[in-house]
Formats: structure tokens, C-alpha cells, sequence
């Protein structure tokens, strides 16, 4: 998952004490492990602070590759990321809020509100009591 | 799996740019 999606660079506070302290500045890293996920360009679009299990972690990775197709318009690989990340790591902390982008990712591409009524609905299914599903629930379609 | 990380953070960098590649950039404190 991580070499076939990232170029992977590790700076240690103490060994690379003087790389550390500058990098660290730039991209607001005051802790660590702090894990960044950057586009090509070098902007950070996801960002891990702490230790996580490896199952959340891997979750974690799909978001952030998510969040790097979403940001450079690719909704359709976006979409299929986070839809991955909630299949593969259903019960980690990533997989609401993979459900949640999934969503948007789709409604993006298609410009199509069922995209976010689908949502909504998946939410009232699933991960119902997590904030991801809060924020999807203004996208419920009221009954007339 | 054996991650094989570099150590030369802004020639990293530089070279993700060139080849279109995202980065995984760990700040890290763990006993070497």
C-alpha cells in the first residue's frame, strides 16, 4: 500500500535533527509520529497525528490517497478509494468518514443530489453515531 | 513489509514532484 501509492521520507528528530526542525516548522508538525500525506506538488491533503493500529492506519492511507485524487478532480478515483477504504477497513475510524467522501466524490462527478440522499441514507445504516454521519444527515431528503 | 524510507526529505520531494508521486512524510521520534 505505501510504496505502491507514495514515495515514502522519514525525517527523525534526531537524525535528521536540522531537517526536522525546518520541515517540521513548514508543515505545522509539533508532534510525533505526525504522518503526512502530500500531493505531487507538496501540498499536505491528509494528515495522522499519533499512533494508530495498523487497521486504522491502512484506513488512514486510503483517505489520503482519496483526498489526493479528490483535490486534483479525479472524483472517479477519489470515489473508488474511499468506497475501498470502507470495504477493506469497515470497522476502523476511516470507513465513515471514506463513506462520507465517497459521497461527495460522487456528487461531484455526476452533479446528481441522490448522490448525497444515498449518503444519508447508508448513514442511517451504518456508522449512525459517528460525526460523519451527522454531517451527511442535512443531505436527507424530506418526505412531502 | 520492509518500507525502505528516504532520508534526503527535500531531494524526496523534489523528485515526487518530478515523477507526479505522492508523499508518505513521516516525522518521527522512534528509536532508530
Amino acid at each position: 500500500m505505501i510504496t505502491e501509492n507514495f514515495l515514502p521520507v522519514r525525517v527523525h528528530v534526531r537524525e535528521e535533527a536540522e531537517d526536522f526542525r525546518r520541515l517540521s516548522e513548514r508543515f505545522g508538525a509539533q508532534w510525533t509520529p505526525t504522518i503526512l500525506m502530500l500531493d505531487p506538488s507538496g501540498m499536505e491533503r491528509h494528515r495522522v497525528e499519533g499512533f494508530l493500529p495498523v487497521e486504522d492506519f491502512m484506513g488512514q492511507l486510503g483517505l489520503g490517497l482519496g483526498r489526493i485524487h479528490f483535490s486534483a478532480g479525479r472524483f472517479e478515483e477519489a470515489e473508488r478509494q474511499f468506497r475501498e477504504v470502507v470495504t477493506r477497513h469497515p470497522n476502523s475510524d476511516a470507513a465513515p468518514e471514506g463513506l462520507y467522501w465517497a459521497g461527495v466524490s460522487r456528487y461531484k462527478r455526476t452533479n446528481e443530489s441522490t448522490a448525497l440522499e444515498d449518503t444519508a441514507r447508508a448513514f442511517q445504516e451504518s456508522y449512525a453515531d459517528t460525526p460523519w454521519a451527522k454531517k451527511a444527515s442535512v443531505w436527507t431528503k424530506k418526505s412531502t | 513489509m520492509e518500507i525502505n524510507w528516504r532520508r534526503d526529505a527535500d531531494a524526496a520531494i523534489e523528485a515526487a514532484a518530478a515523477g507526479s508521486q505522492p508523499v508518505l512524510l513521516d516525522f518521527s521520534a522512534a528509536p532508530m
